[in-house]
């Protein structure tokens, strides 16, 4: 598509690092709740999640061994040990005795406790405390020490979220919605569109534009009216208004003409010589439906399913209006926007929860982002 | 039973449902008006007038309980008091008149609607301008797209880590406030810096919806006749020229496309402001508001007139739509 015109090396680079530019801008948010989801709490609440690759300075502090339990060495008694837990290692870059003043001696410089033993920690985390009598004691003195650490890698948010914050449960729910809220609308939309595409009646062209018009009726307008209506016959059967069916319904009557739309624009489409063989040979409207409308038409119900399902797993009105606010019942949009009520400052549980919302819609976006496109193109490209 | 296992158990009786219906009643029509036997002319008449019916049926009773009758339905219903129970005419459309926060949302809508299908068309022409003239543009497309999949709770979420605003002795864990200190500002608690709180708003819906335009645009753009760009080139029109004269005109149709579906979506704009604000700091918007009227306040007269208002505001664009619709069709 370029012209002759964009083949100067300079405006290939200026064209370059603009889309950079604007890939990285586009894609930094994401990243960032992603990266933060796998860092500790206190991490992510003491620097910027860009820094979670870079080591960061702790300041820590670990309790010697008691004085009772020092052993003689020559003229001396000596308390050693290591400052880091069994296991673990890293290097001190600074030492101290009193909390006030944590980082008073460099790693190897000797400093006099308040019970004259002397303290000196080594780089590598080792201590000796030495007494030139024997002390008395049953606590340690503690030791307070600044060490580099490596950055770390957690999983301990996904198990806090999902085990504790009722989000596995939602993760379900959210499920339990958007399987049925997808796949009504499209068997009752393919039939429509069919009729609407390929048989001969009156009212047939209202019909088509109705549905253009039902396009962007706002769905607020239908929420007071539904509820009612939902009240009303949850009392006549003796159920709660507010339960799975409905929300199954209510998103297929969202989804419906759309759904009518994408397909009838597409069924219109194919070529007639084939529908019109196939009525020659006798074969009827159901069986030309079902035989060959239906399976030359799956990019479109690919296309519509895609959509729905990403619409009924990100939505959050319609859960909100007709789901009940119980665990069994609240979808992970809801329970996102209760925990960003609750837990409003806790980073590590909200760029979790964010991320696991998030994941299904992402991997359904990236494998079958063709035939999203190719919806897109179909409902939106008219005229040109 | 777990709801999952039912939700499995609803797909398959749905699905039998469904094709029993069709093909019962198919079967049914074929039965009552046999296309052989002396009225066999006939019958096939009056078969193919009923059938359409029937395949039209489960769609138009849906889409009339679930579309139609709420609109005519919430006409009555506005003009109700707050129990439903009593005729109150147009008391509620004079109370939202003299109401400061509906017109904030009034007023706020009204930026929502010339600040976001501007920018985000405008950033789709430039990404897909961009996007298809390298050789890594698929990928590029692909991750400006994303947002698009992402849920406008989840954007909400994301975004306001990056807002996120910490006391100025402290570490400032969000991207704004640190990249402002890193530049010597001080940091702001964007969420409710009147005005520019709208902004900030603004742009999550602004960074989830460039990537459609990008990828309409960009289609628009590819069907463009070579011709026209390449006579543009011989008479010495550089790169931009080409872009904004030749190209830009050609596709003004599907940038009229895009700019109406973002501005419909924008109309309806409720999980950003009630994840991010509720409404709070001079951010309320029509779609929220509604919201707050009926389940929070309990007033569904109230909650109906706003609801009105935005189906007021959508009819331009209905119109234009069906007009459009059926010029294609004749």
């Amino acid at each position: 598509m370029e012209g002759s015109a964009g083949k100067s090396p300079a405006l290939i680079w200026v064209v370059n690092l603009s889309a950079i530019l604007l890939v990285v801008l586009w894609t930094i948010p994401t990243f960032g709740i992603f990266v933060s989801s796998f860092r500790d709490r206190d991490a992510i609440s003491t620097s910027g999640w860009w820094t979670a690759l870079s080591a960061s300075e702790q300041s820590l502090v670990a309790r010697a061994g008691a004085p009772d339990d020092a052993v003689p060495v020559g003229s001396e008694w000596v308390i050693s040990g290591s400052v880091f837990d069994e296991g673990m290692s890293g290097e001190v870059t600074a030492f101290g005795s009193r909390a006030q003043d944590p980082t008073s001696n460099e790693p190897g410089e000797p400093l006099v406790l308040r019970d004259d033993g002397v303290l000196q920690v080594a780089e590598d985390g080792t201590y000796t405390i030495t007494y030139a009598e024997q002390p008395e004691g049953r606590r340690g003195a503690r030791i307070f020490y600044t060490t580099e650490v490596a950055p770390e890698i957690t999983l301990d948010n996904y198990r806090t979220v999902l085990g504790s914050e009722g989000v596995a449960q939602s993760f379900l729910n959210s499920l339990t919605v958007s399987i049925p809220a997808t796949i009504i609308p499209i068997l009752i939309a393919a039939f429509a569109a069919y009729a609407l595409a390929w048989m001969e009646f009156p009212g047939r062209v209202m019909l088509v534009a109705l549905i253009v018009g039902l396009l962007v009726v706002p769905l607020q307008l239908s929420l007071i009216p539904l509820l009612k209506f939902y009240g009303v016959v949850g009392e006549a059967f003796g159920v709660s208004a507010k339960g799975y069916v409905g929300i199954w319904l209510a998103h297929t009557g969202f989804g419906l003409p759309l759904a009518v739309y994408l397909l009838r624009n597409y069924m219109a489409g194919l070529p007639r010589e084939v529908i019109e063989s196939a009525r020659v040979d006798g074969a009827t409207d159901f069986g030309i439906f079902m035989r060959i409308v239906l399976p030359l038409s799956f990019p479109a119900l690919a296309s519509f399913a895609i959509f729905q399902f990403l619409w009924t797993w990100n939505d959050l009105l319609i859960a909100k209006v007709f789901l009940g606010q119980s665990d069994n019942q609240m979808v992970l949009t809801g329970r996102l926007v209760e925990l960003l009520g609750s837990r409003g400052g806790d980073w590590e549980i909200l760029t979790t929860s964010a991320f696991i919302t998030i994941i299904v819609p992402l991997i359904v976006f990236f494998s079958m982002q063709k035939y999203l496109v190719r919806g897109l193109l179909a409902g939106s490209v008219k005229g040109g | 039973m777990n709801p999952i296992v039912l939700a499995l158990l609803t797909v398959v009786l749905g699905v039998i449902a469904c094709a029993a219906y069709f093909f019962g009643s198919n079967w049914l029509l074929d039965r009552a008006l046999p296309d052989e036997g002396p009225n066999a002319g006939r019958n096939i008449n009056r078969a193919n007038a009923i059938r359409p019916w029937l395949f039209l049926f489960p769609a138009i009773a849906i889409l009339g309980l679930y579309l139609v009758y709420p609109v005519f339905n919430s006409i009555w219903l506005s003009m109700m008091d707050r129990s439903r129970e009593n005729f109150v005419g147009l008391d509620n459309y004079r109370w939202m008149i003299a109401d400061d926060k509906f017109r904030e949302s009034l007023f706020n809508n009204a930026m929502w609607l010339i600040i976001v299908p501007a920018a985000s068309t405008f950033l789709g022409l430039v990404a897909a301008g961009l996007t298809d003239r390298i050789w890594w543009g698929n990928i590029a497309k692909s991750l400006i797209f994303m947002p698009m999949a992402i849920s406008f709770v989840g954007a909400s979420v994301i975004w306001k880590f990056i807002y996120d605003y910490r006391g100025e002795d402290q570490t400032q864990i969000g991207l704004l406030n640190s990249i402002v200190t890193g530049l010597g500002g001080d940091p702001q608690a964007w969420i409710t810096l009147p005005f520019w709180n709208d902004i900030f708003l603004m742009v999550i819906l602004i960074w989830i919806q460039t990537g459609f335009a990008m990828v309409i645009l960009s289609a628009a753009l590819r069907g463009i006749p070579e011709e026209t760009v390449e006579a543009a080139v011989l008479d010495g029109a550089g790169p931009l020229t080409v872009f904004f004269r030749i190209k830009i005109p050609q596709i003004a149709g599907t940038i009229a496309v895009v700019w109406t579906t973002i501005t419909i979506l924008v109309l309806k704009v409720f999980d950003i402001v009630f994840a991010m604000t509720n409404g709070e700091w001079g951010t309320q918007v029509l779609a929220n508001y509604m919201y707050r009227m009926t389940f929070i306040d309990g007033h569904d007269g109230r909650g109906s007139a706003i609801a009105l208002t935005i189906m007021v505001l959508v009819i331009p664009i209905m119109v234009w739509n069906i007009r459009n619709a059926m010029k294609e069709n004749s």
